[in-house]
Order: structure tokens, then sequence, then C-alpha cells
């Protein structure tokens, strides 16, 4: 499945990064914690997080992940959205939790 | 640190206690550097943790602090030194778990307790000491692994 399918059947609003769409999504994360994700996240896959600092765009481009998904009406911060701009990185937000996006995301047989 | 002159990649990054936001920098530079080089993705991907913790270890607890990266056919060697406050105890530190990072880390999602412990999975030689009120290093090797060898990272 596409980050473009997984954008639109989840309702999730890309702020930025929209020329990777067309990438496939290997698998999910989720988690507030930066180290937890350094040390388990593969490439390609989509992190679902409500930590809205720019460090979070360093660390989709360290793994390669898909992007990153700010849950639960979280607004990432300027400087965030500047530095996934300047990137390329995917940046997507959504209202819906972490817990209701992960087991959406699951559902669709993104594993 | 004196750079290895056979070296195919040296470089050493300066990095700053408490520049949360620069943080990352450092470690992107090396994904990119190295990149370059015909290293398997596997031990680019182990590198690139490892820096990562290393770096974000510096800007957490300490003042101030360099990472060296070398690369030498398909070896990479990541040296992490700082001047900060030291770790009084080494063990417990390597806890998963344990953290004496700050609250304002904490609440960007650092201080996990998981660093060291990233770093010495993704190492395949990992030496940590460390000086009360001077500083700590780290030295790390990585070395291709051959695949299902290990735990994936």
């Amino acid at each position: 499945m596409t980050v473009a399918e997984v954008a639109q059947t989840l309702g999730l609003d890309v702020l930025t990064g929209h020329r990777t769409v067309s990438r496939e999504v290997t698998g999910g994360c989720v988690s507030d914690l930066l180290s937890y994700v350094m040390g388990t996240a593969q490439a390609g896959n989509l992190w679902i997080t409500i930590q809205v600092h720019p460090n979070i765009i360093g660390v989709v481009e360290l793994l390669d992940l898909a992007g990153v998904v700010v849950a639960h009406g979280q607004t990432p911060e300027e400087p965030t959205i500047d530095k996934a701009r300047e990137q390329g990185i995917l940046l997507l937000t959504s209202k819906e939790t972490a817990f209701a996006l992960a087991g959406r995301l699951y559902a669709l047989g993104v594993r | 640190m004196t750079p290895d002159p056979e070296a195919s990649f040296a470089r050493t990054y300066p990095i700053l206690g408490g520049g949360f936001f620069l943080a990352g920098r450092a470690s992107g530079e090396v994904k990119r550097g190295l990149g370059e080089l015909p290293l398997p993705p596997e031990l680019l991907r182990r590198v690139v943790i490892a820096t990562y913790e290393a770096e974000m270890n510096i800007v957490i607890h300490a003042i101030s602090g360099e990472i060296s990266v070398s690369a030498r056919d398909a070896c990479v060697t990541v040296i992490a030194a700082d001047r900060g406050p030291g770790i009084p105890n080494i063990e417990q530190a390597l806890v998963p778990g344990y953290s004496t990072a700050s609250d304002k880390a904490r609440s960007l999602g650092f201080g996990a307790g998981m660093g060291l412990t990233n770093m010495r999975r993704c190492a395949d030689e990992f030496r940590i000491s460390s000086e009360l009120e001077r500083g700590t290093r780290v030295e790390m090797h990585f070395r291709p692994r051959s695949p299902g060898a290990k735990e994936k990272l």
C-alpha cells in the first residue's frame, strides 16, 4: 500500500513531502520516544507520534522512513514543517489518536 | 583524534551541548557522506543509528563534544568524546531504561534510557570510558554482518 493510499483512506493531511506519496509503506511504528523509534523502525515504515519538534524529521531522514504522522490534532512546530519541506520529508497530521490510527493502519494490512 | 590517512572517509563533527535544534545534523551528514561509499545498507543503518544516539547523548548531557567517523574498506569507526559531567556508574547507565536526562529532554522524547543500549546493539565493538567532571568517550567499530546472523536492527 502506498503512502498516498494510506493518506487518502485514513484522511491524513499531507503537510510536506508530496513528491514521496507513491512510496510503498512497509510497516508502522508508534512511539513518542525517539530512541525507541531509532532502535525498532525499519526503512519505509510510517511513524505515528504526538511529538511536534524538528528532531522528528531528523529521525525520519536517518532511518529512511516513509514519513511521520503527527496524531491527535497536534500541530507540528513551524521549524518542523520548514525542515520537512527543505528535506522533502513526508509530514502528515491527523485529528485521530495514535491508537486509532495504528489500528486502522493495521486493519488496512500494513503490518 | 588523529584521522586515519588511509581512510576513504574521515570527518570530525563538533557537537554543542543543549543544541536540540541542531541535533541530528551531524548524523545526517554522516549518513550522506558514508552513503557515497559502497557499504552494505545494513552496516550503514547501524552506523547511522549509533551515531545519532551518540550525538543526542552529547546534546542531552554534555557541554560540548566531537564525533569522529572514519571508514576504511567496509569497516567504520565512530568515536564520540565529550566535555561534560561524566558517568558515575557506567554499569547502571548501560541498563536499558535508565536515564538521567532533564525534564526538557524527556518532554521532547529523548532520555528514554535506550541510547547506550542502541549503540551497543548496533556496534560490533563497543567501548565506553568516563571520568567524573571531565567527560565521556565512546568508541564503536562496525563491520558487515552476514544476513540473519544477528538480530535485525
